[in-house]
C-alpha cells in the first residue's frame, strides 16, 4: 500500500510516455489457501510464531494431529485435522489452515466500540491496535469465525495481521514463505480468486471431486483469505469451517436500528422533562414553609 | 430517626439513614455506570471514557461498578418491596396520571408513602437490574464463554443495552421528578425530612396513617 504513493505522476526532462501510467493498480490482497495440496506439517505454524515473535504454547493431544482445539491469542495459525467419514464409508484426513478471514465486511469490526483499536486497510487487512483496545471481548462476539483471542495478562485481544507488516513492505506472509507444498499462495484478490477456481475446477475435471469448490463466503461481502476445499458443500467437515458466516443478527440490531431508537429515545426523553418544567413548573408544598 | 416519624419540631422524617445510605450508593454506582457505559454504546460520547481514566479503565471498572449497584438494589428490594405492592389507589393513580402531569394533584387519588409512579419506578429499576447482571456477567467474560455457548454472547450484547436503555427513561423521569419537579424530595433523600405540608399534599394517605398511629 505504501509503495502506491510512489507511483510515477509525471518526470522532467523525458521523452516520451511516463513508464507505468495508467496502469490499474490491484490493493486488495488476498491469501490462498488450498486444502487439497496442504500436507499438515505445521510448517506455517512456526513460521507465524516466529515472525510473530510469539512463544511456543502448551499443545493439546486429543486422538489427532491437531497442535490445541483452537487458535489463541498467542497462536493465531492452527491447523485443524479433520477425519472426514465419507457416504461410502472411506476416511478422508482434512486438513485446514484456521486463521483469521480478514472479512470484507469484518464483525469484529462492526462491534468494537473502542476508538481506532480495529482498523481495516484498502489492501483488505482487519488489524487490531492493542494501544487502542480496551478488552472488552466485543470482537469476539461479533467474529463468525471464532478468531479474536483475549489475552488474560495484557487484557487486550490479539489475532493474526495477515502479516502487515511485511506485505507493506512489498513480502508475503510469514506463513506463505515457509510453506513446503505450495498449497499456500499470496496476490492480488482478483488473482487469487482466478487461481482457485482454475484449481477447482482441475479437481472437477480431473481428479473426480465433483463438488470441489472455492471458498469465499458472500454473507461478509468476500474474504481475504480463502479456500479450495475438495468439498464445497460441506465446509463444516473441515474443523468447522462455517456454511454461510454473517455478522450475529444481534451485533447488527444493536448496531443499528437500536442505536438510532435509543439515541432518539434519550433525546427526547430530555426533551420532554424540560418542556414539561416550561410548561407546568415544578409541584410546590401548599404553603412555603422555612426550611430547618 | 426512623422513616414515618413525626419529628420534635413538626417535620416528618421521610427516609431513614439507611435508606439514604443505600439510596445514593445505587445512585452514584448508578450515574458511573450510565456515563461509562454511555461510552461503550456510541463512538460520539466515547470521550466520556476519558473523564474516568480512559476506555480499558472503564472496561475495567463498569462491571465492578455494576455489582455494587445490584448489591444496592438487593438492599432496596429488602427496604422496599413490601411496601410496593400495586393497589386500586395506584390503579386510580395511573388514570388520573393527565391531572397529575399538568399538577392538578387535588384531581389524584391519596397516595400512600409511595405513588403508582415510584412503584413502577421501584420494580423497573429491579427488573432491569436482574437482566442487566445476567446478561453484564457473560459480557464481563467473554473468554469464558466456549464457542459452543456463542448464542449467549449474541443474546447478552442485545439485552444489555436494551434493559440500559429502559433505565436511561426510568432515570430521567426520576431526576426530574426528584430535583427540578418536587424540590423537596430531594432533600428529603439528602437529609430524610419533609414538611407535614409536603406529606399532606402529595402522599395524603401516608400522611393519615402517621397522624392516626400513636407517636
Amino acid at each position: 500500500m505504501s509503495q502506491a504513493t510512489l507511483e510515477i505522476r509525471r518526470i522532467s526532462g523525458h521523452a516520451g510516455s511516463v513508464p507505468g501510467a495508467g496502469l490499474r493498480r490491484e490493493f486488495e490482497v488476498c491469501k490462498l489457501i488450498d486444502t487439497t495440496t496442504c500436507i499438515g506439517c505445521k510448517a506455517c505454524e512456526v513460521a507465524c510464531l516466529e515472525w510473530n515473535g510469539l512463544t511456543f504454547s502448551e499443545t493439546t493431544f486429543n486422538n489427532s494431529y491437531q497442535t490445541m482445539p483452537e487458535t489463541q491469542w498467542n497462536y493465531w495459525n492452527l491447523i485443524k485435522f479433520n477425519e472426514h467419514e465419507r457416504d461410502d464409508g472411506t476416511l478422508q484426513l482434512l486438513m485446514r489452515k484456521d486463521q483469521c478471514m480478514h472479512c470484507e465486511e469484518p464483525g469484529c469490526l462492526a462491534a468494537c466500540p473502542a476508538d481506532g483499536a480495529i482498523v481495516q486497510y484498502v489492501n483488505g487487512i482487519v488489524d487490531f491496535q492493542q494501544d487502542h483496545c480496551i478488552g472488552c471481548g466485543y470482537c469476539m462476539t461479533g467474529c463468525p469465525f471464532n478468531i479474536p483471542k483475549f489475552s488474560p495478562t495484557a487484557r487486550k485481544v490479539f489475532k493474526c495481521t495477515l502479516c502487515v507488516d511485511r506485505v507493506t513492505q512489498g513480502l508475503e506472509p510469514a506463513c506463505i514463505k515457509s510453506c513446503p507444498t505450495g498449497c499456500l499462495h499470496f496476490g492480488t484478490k482478483p488473482e487469487m480468486k482466478e487461481l482457485a477456481e482454475s484449481r477447482a475446477a482441475q479437481l472437477r475435471e480431473e481428479s473426480g471431486f465433483a463438488t470441489a469448490g472455492v471458498y469465499d463466503p458472500a454473507g461478509i461481502g468476500g474474504t481475504h483469505v480463502i479456500y479450495v476445499l475438495h468439498d464445497a458443500t460441506n465446509p463444516e467437515a473441515y474443523g468447522g469451517l462455517p456454511n454461510d458466516p454473517r455478522i450475529p443478527w444481534t451485533v447488527k440490531l444493536w448496531k443499528t436500528p437500536l442505536k438510532w431508537i435509543g439515541n432518539l429515545a434519550i433525546v427526547a426523553g430530555l426533551v420532554g422533562v424540560v418542556g414539561h418544567y416550561l410548561r407546568f413548573g415544578p409541584k410546590l408544598p401548599p404553603e412555603e414553609e422555612e426550611r430547618p | 430517626m426512623s422513616a414515618s416519624a413525626v419529628l420534635p419540631d413538626g417535620r416528618i422524617c421521610r427516609y431513614s439513614l439507611r435508606e439514604r445510605v443505600v439510596h445514593w450508593i445505587a445512585g452514584i454506582s448508578y450515574l458511573y455506570l450510565l456515563l461509562t457505559g454511555l461510552a461503550f454504546w456510541s463512538p460520539w460520547l466515547f470521550w466520556l471514557a476519558t473523564l474516568f481514566g480512559g476506555g480499558t479503565v472503564s472496561r475495567e471498572l463498569h462491571p465492578w461498578a455494576g455489582l455494587v449497584f445490584v448489591i444496592a438494589v438487593g438492599f432496596m428490594y429488602g427496604l422496599w418491596a413490601n411496601q410496593m405492592h400495586t393497589t386500586q389507589t395506584d390503579r386510580e393513580f395511573w388514570r388520573a396520571l393527565p391531572h397529575y402531569v399538568r399538577n392538578e394533584d387535588e384531581e389524584v387519588p391519596p397516595a400512600d408513602r409511595f405513588n403508582g409512579g415510584q412503584k413502577v419506578l421501584f420494580w423497573g429499576f429491579f427488573w432491569c437490574g436482574i437482566f442487566l447482571l445476567l446478561s453484564g456477567l457473560i459480557l464481563w467474560f467473554p473468554p469464558l464463554i466456549p464457542w459452543s455457548l456463542r448464542y449467549f454472547r449474541y443474546a447478552a450484547v442485545i439485552i444489555h443495552p436494551v434493559f440500559a436503555l429502559l433505565t436511561i427513561g426510568l432515570f430521567i423521569v426520576h431526576v426530574y421528578m426528584g430535583t427540578a419537579m418536587e424540590r423537596d424530595s430531594f432533600h428529603s433523600m439528602v437529609r430524610g425530612d419533609v414538611s407535614a405540608g409536603w406529606a399532606r399534599k402529595f402522599h395524603p394517605a401516608w400522611y393519615d396513617r402517621l397522624m392516626r398511629a400513636p407517636h
